[in-house]
């Protein structure tokens, strides 16, 4: 059993009369693919910004190793090791694939807010970026503007900045949306490498990269966590199989 | 890189250019010309300290006029009836006061986004107008005379006095060259670039950690301080301030200077305030509907410069190496076409 980069207890959030997220408990490990699935409105989107903190939970708590950071905003989660992606790729359009990367790593560096010097003087910075765009697939591209990248190149770098930033668990929103074959391949072959030394949470509706990818899997259906466990054990779980195939598909 | 170079040196040189002919200018121009070229330099500080939240930050804010307005209250305030103030000490506390004031104002106007922002930003600014105007603190409507400049003496010997046009003409010079070289640095340095990031994608620059509140609240604050000095500078300059100096009328004229100089340098701004109140001198002099050629011209600008006057640097001197499309600039035409019409 791997360590737990970050662990969810009896999470819940309601908007208004509807609870979209309900009594969910997730343990996401080291050196794991944790993949959150379930049919749509399940509240799995609402479970990745409780855990990013752009949602707070009106009952539960969140530790991301040793420390709880259910009460953090998510800028202070950032900087406490989580790093997270956008079922819409969000980047700084304007900004240089390197000045996007470069800003990633300013932000866990130890003055992300100095105000003297140029940003050039720290080298340190511009290491981290560039290796993080190395790892990312993108090396050559660093000084194109980012608007101008394709879209599974826009992937690419948010990941880029997600590693730039060194965090101990990744979270990543439908991060094959809208792309093509050969592109999703990629991305693929990108986030089964991210596991190393790290932690990795995702929701993802193409079940096939679900089940290649994950080591853990959560299944939700309105709001609550129906099965968790291997990918082998899931697949086979009668629950699973009916919120998948309706009731009248009666389990064999 | 060879050219980045001889871009890097035509731009020193260019610099320096400028401030060699603005030391030259008051020993060949006439004390009037020198007196309004003060004048418009201080316009132009207040303008490129405005610019550091509407362009570098994307933070359209209407009570700048407030802050530039308090210190020079504040001076006023601490000026004695027939006595020079001191400049060490009023100078300092008009420019704290002013910073004073854009934390507080900023600490609960940043709370609110677009053009909820704009607006808790005028309603503050005609906060501190009314508190002028209404009230006896400082000659009411009727505003208050500085009747003696500040000055720096030393054991009763003058040291530096601002009556006197040609100091006081180089006291604006070096503060202009300290608001320029603090605010370059500031919008180079990692806080300038994340102060961007957040103007650019608020969402990304707080997933990756950054403190979008409290960095936006210093840019706003430090911003208000420069406005302060500007203020100083004007109230010392007039000897007299009025409550129309807070008005959401000066907060608009300088957002004018803003955009027409560029939102995306340090001193487009300076140029901004340099081209306005250059034109309205001249058009004032020849015209009786001035204003009407004035706002026909700067429509013009606009339409064919959407990057500012220092949009035209590049098509003199070659291609600058970055000169990308203001996003915030759209909101920020909208808010001043606003102000005007009302």
């Amino acid at each position: 059993m791997h360590e737990i980069a970050l662990r969810a207890e009896c999470l819940q959030k309601r908007f208004g009369g509807l609870a979209a997220v309900r009594d969910v408990s997730i343990d996401v490990h080291v050196g794991e693919i944790h993949a959150v699935i379930g049919p749509n409105g399940a509240g799995k989107s609402t479970l990745i910004n409780l855990l990013s903190g752009e949602l707070f939970a009106n009952a539960g708590e969140i530790l991301l190793g040793a420390t709880n950071i259910t009460a953090f905003a998510p800028d202070r989660r950032a900087r406490a090791g989580l790093g997270r992606a956008y079922q819409k790729t969000t980047i700084f359009p304007k900004f240089s694939v390197h000045e996007n990367v470069r800003l990633a790593a300013q932000a866990r560096s130890s003055a992300p807010l100095r105000m003297f010097g140029g940003v050039q003087s720290d080298t340190e910075c511009h290491r981290r970026a560039a290796d993080a765009i190395g790892n990312a697939g993108l090396s050559g591209r660093s000084q194109v503007i980012a608007d101008r990248l394709s879209h599974g190149e826009q992937r690419q770098l948010e990941i880029a900045m997600v590693l730039a930033t060194d965090p101990r668990i990744i979270l990543l929103d439908e991060p094959l949306a809208g792309m093509g074959q050969s592109e999703a391949r990629e991305i693929i072959a990108l986030i089964a490498s991210l596991k190393i030394g790290r932690a990795v949470l995702i929701v993802e509706h193409d079940m096939d990269a679900v089940f290649e990818l994950a080591d853990r899997l959560t299944v939700m259906q309105d709001g609550g966590v129906i099965a968790t466990g291997l990918p082998q054990e899931v697949r086979t779980h009668p629950a699973v199989r009916a919120a998948y195939l309706g009731n009248y598909g009666d389990v064999a | 890189m060879f050219e980045m170079n001889a871009t890097r040196l035509r731009v020193w040189l260019f610099t320096l250019a400028c401030l060699i002919a603005a030391i030259a200018l008051p020993f060949l121009a006439p004390t009037y010309y020198v007196q309004f070229f003060a004048k418009a330099l201080i316009m132009g500080m207040l303008a490129m300290a405005l610019n550091l939240v509407v362009g570098h930050g994307g933070l359209v804010s209407l009570c700048h006029a407030a802050f530039f307005g308090l210190a020079g209250y504040v001076l006023a305030l601490l000026s004695p009836r027939y006595d020079a103030a001191s400049l060490l000490t009023t100078f300092p506390l008009a420019v704290l006061s002013s910073a004073a004031a854009g934390l507080v104002i900023g600490a609960l106007a940043l709370r609110t986004r677009g053009i909820y922002f704009i607006m808790v930003t005028l309603a503050f600014g005609e906060m501190l107008f009314f508190f002028f105007h209404d009230t006896k603190v400082a000659g009411g409507s009727d505003g208050i005379f500085i009747n003696v400049r500040p000055e720096i003496a030393v054991a009763g010997r003058q040291l530096l006095d601002l009556d006197k046009p040609i100091t006081f003409y180089f006291f604006v010079l070096a503060c202009l060259v300290g608001v320029v070289a603090l605010l370059t640095m500031v919008v180079r340095s990692p806080f300038g670039h994340a102060l961007a990031a957040a103007r650019d994608n608020e969402r990304r620059a707080r997933s990756l950690g950054f403190p979008i509140f409290r960095i936006r609240l210093i840019a706003f604050a430090l911003s208000g301080g420069l406005a302060g000095v500007a203020g100083y500078l004007a109230a010392a300059q007039f000897g007299f301030v009025a409550p129309q100096m807070l008005g959401w009328h000066q907060s608009a004229t300088v957002l004018v200077m803003v955009l027409i100089g560029g939102l995306r340098s340090v001193t487009g701004p300076l140029v901004g305030a340099l081209v306005l109140i250059g034109l309205e001198e001249v058009l004032k002099a020849h015209l009786d509907n001035w204003k009407l050629a004035e706002g026909l011209i700067i429509i013009g600008i606009v339409v064919m410069l959407p990057n500012g006057i220092r949009q035209i640097w590049p098509m003199i001197f070659g291609s600058s190496p970055e000169v990308p499309v203001d996003a915030g600039r759209a909101e920020a035409e909208h808010a001043v076409a606003e102000a005007r019409h009302a």
